[in-house]
């Protein structure tokens, strides 16, 4: 007798390989050492170590300093997210306008896209710069005592300010194609059931993004709380005083500049928690919302 | 209740594309206005620059005394039905319906009231609480008609709302349409590229072509008495019988076959004869010869296609010819058949203008 069946052959398994292999290399493995890690406290020259069940956790994550930077991730995330997808809409929702020269405008307003973050922010960098930036000078001549290696609130600005600027080229981008993939003749429809511009984007245009808005939040906060660290080394580096140190680079710092790789990776596991969460939060409650 | 005037309309979109070319029209109050013609003639586009979707290039519109060239689409109390029905997709249909009713700022109940009073005329008061996605095509239509007539507007406006509709369908909604507009007596602006559809609905029809409006009338006008070729051959269905023709003087002759009985045609010009396929008829006397390809019964007449012998069509060819017929006569293929044209209702064009001679 014939088995109806596929035969348990190894192929599918070979074409999955690569895949797995890269999942328990770069994160699986990574993430199981930082447990590990977290639960050991070593000497000073990495030769011995011990273990310490949750010290690590009381002794990092219950102070001030590590209080203070999730404060400031929170913050800096919200208002990265924010003002990113609110440029970005404005944006797109102009260009959508434009009927002649929209090609060259719209290249132009994608170029910032091709930019890694850590360039950004030696960009950010230079125009900040004390000696030779165009910003410092011009943020200083408004009248603004501006000096962000002194002042906390300068300096953040200086990382939102740059972060922004790099992520709304992406949002423009997903926006704008989420624009176009609303039908012409529902907005025509539209023009002639409602005649305030301003109403109409928020009952029809907004309403028809929001799919898009809800993907881009995620990938926003996303971006937020781990690719700014490039932005945040290479501008502020943190300083003043670890105000501008986001969770990530914090973790970073700790480990790899205060050799305390037992707290670093307590930190991070924590993170790898608080992300966890946000994720199931997001497309349990917000996604539901989203669909019609 | 209103009149739509149009005077002189031209639209140049911005690529130089030079849609509609000098319209003038006027629109009495009730009346149902079907503007029919190919594909890419500019019917959309006109009724569109009515509806305040396109800017006008040149010309002035009015909705009675009014120039609505600069008013605003919301405005000027127009309702549009569009082909692909263009609902709301995040909204029921309720809300649907009640969108451009709550955007002017009617009152709760006066709305609601509306809707049902819509809903029910339209036969959709049950899937009030729907998705758009969850409906038919057929429902969303009717969801796109009750989103039109709630507004209760001085003009309607349809562009090809039934194309996306199956053929029965179609028909059915073609005639409730039509009640609808006769019942709520409002003025209505209807496009098509369905001939059918045009002659059916309107009071009169535009036939425009390359942008212009070669002729406007009451359909049976236009069917009897065209004034271009472009106009004779639009409308009718089956098409009308077209071969080419010169006149010597006294004879008639298409290819090698010589039809008299046509007088006072300009000699030396190459010219056009239609014959509708009703106007045909068997004559065991008459002069036609024609080779029988194919009958097709319909059921009250039968349509019989076949070769007219001699006869050449405008581009040469031998001509194909099509012929009407009761139902109790019914040739058989490969029979060859004579016939004889009523003689009267025989129309002759000038092959260089298109313009009507007899
Ligand atoms: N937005 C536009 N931009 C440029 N040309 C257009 C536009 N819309 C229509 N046209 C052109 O105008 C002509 C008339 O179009 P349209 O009114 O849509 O025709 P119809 O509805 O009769 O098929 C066509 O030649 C078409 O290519
Ligand atoms: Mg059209």
């Amino acid at each position: 007798m014939k088995r109806v069946q596929f035969s348990h052959s190894p192929i599918p398994y070979l074409f999955i390989a690569p895949q797995i292999i890269i999942i328990c290399i770069f994160f699986l493995w990574p993430a199981a050492q930082a447990i590990y890690q977290s639960f050991l406290l070593e000497d000073a020259f990495g030769l011995s170590s011990q273990f310490v069940w949750f010290k690590n956790y009381k002794d990092t994550i219950l102070t001030d300093a590590w209080l203070q930077s999730a404060g400031f991730t929170l913050v800096f995330s919200f208002l990265v997210t924010f003002l990113s997808l609110a440029l970005a809409m404005l944006l797109a929702v102009k260009a959508n306008e434009v009927i002649q020269g929209a090609r060259t405008y719209k290249t132009m307003l994608m170029w910032a896209y091709a930019i890694a973050p850590p360039v950004a922010g030696l960009m950010g960098n230079l125009m900040f710069n004390p000696l030779i930036g165009d910003l410092y000078y011009f943020l200083n001549a408004m009248g603004w005592d501006f000096n962000h290696k002194l002042d906390s609130f300068d300096a953040g600005f200086v990382v939102v300010l740059i972060a922004v600027w790099k992520q709304v080229s992406v949002n423009f981008i997903f926006f704008l194609s989420g624009l176009q993939g609303i039908p012409k003749s529902v907005l025509e429809a539209a023009t002639i059931d409602c005649k305030s511009n301003l109403r109409r984007f928020w009952t029809m245009t907004f309403p028809l993004l929001a799919p898009t808005t809800f993907f881009l939040v995620v990938i926003n906060i996303t971006y937020a709380f781990f690719e700014t660290f490039g932005i945040i080394d290479t501008t502020t580096g943190g300083a003043p005083g670890g105000s501008t140190s986001t969770l990530v680079y914090k973790v970073f710092t700790d480990g790899f500049r205060g050799n305390d790789l037992g707290g670093s990776s307590a930190q991070s596991v924590v993170l790898m928690v608080m992300v966890l969460a946000l994720t199931v939060i997001q497309f349990r409650f917000i996604e539901r919302k989203v669909h019609y | 209740m209103a009149e739509v005037k149009l005077t002189n309309v031209n639209k140049v979109y911005p690529n130089g594309a030079h849609a509609v070319r000098g319209v003038n029209m006027e629109i009495a109050d009730g009346e149902f206005i079907v503007f029919v013609g190919p594909s890419g003639c500019g019917k959309s586009t006109l009724l569109r620059m009515v509806a305040g979707l396109e800017t006008v290039t040149e010309g002035d519109l009015h909705i009675d005394e009014n120039r609505i060239n600069d008013v605003s689409p919301a405005e000027r109390n127009v309702a549009m039905v569009f082909q692909n029905y263009a609902l709301y997709p995040h909204m029921t249909v309720r809300g649907n319906m009640s969108y451009g009713l709550k955007n002017r700022g009617d009152s709760k109940e006066e709305i609601e009231q509306k809707v049902i009073e819509a809903a029910k005329t339209l036969h959709i008061e049950d899937f009030l609480d729907r998705q758009p996605n969850q409906l038919s095509g057929g429902q969303r239509q009717r969801v796109a008609m009750g989103r039109a007539i709630v507004r209760n507007p001085k003009v309607f406006l349809f562009d090809e709302p039934l194309s996306n509709l199956d053929a029965k369908l179609r028909v059915q909604m073609r005639i409730e349409i039509k009640k609808l507009q006769r019942k709520m007596g409002v003025t209505s602006i209807y496009v098509t590229h369905d001939q059918t559809e045009a002659m059916t609905l309107a009071d009169r029809l535009a036939v425009i072509n390359n942008g212009q409006i070669e002729q406007m009338g009451k359909p049976i006008e236009l069917y009897k008495d065209p004034k271009t070729l472009f106009v004779a051959s639009f409308i009718g269905s089956p098409q009308i019988n077209l071969m080419s023709a010169q006149y010597d003087g006294k004879i008639l002759k298409s290819g090698t076959l010589e039809i008299d009985g046509f007088e006072n045609l300009p000699v030396a010009e190459e010219l056009v004869l239609g014959l509708r396929p009703e106007h045909l008829r068997i004559d065991t006397k008459g002069k036609l010869a024609m080779n029988i390809d194919l009958v097709e019964q319909h059921g009250a007449d039968n349509l019989v296609y076949g070769t007219l012998e001699g006869a050449k069509n405008e581009d040469g060819e031998d001509l194909e010819l099509c012929l009407r017929l009761n139902q109790d006569q019914e040739p058989s293929i490969g029979e060859t058949i004579t016939l004889s044209y009523d003689h009267t209702n025989a129309l002759v064009f000038s092959k260089e203008t298109g313009k009507r001679l007899i």
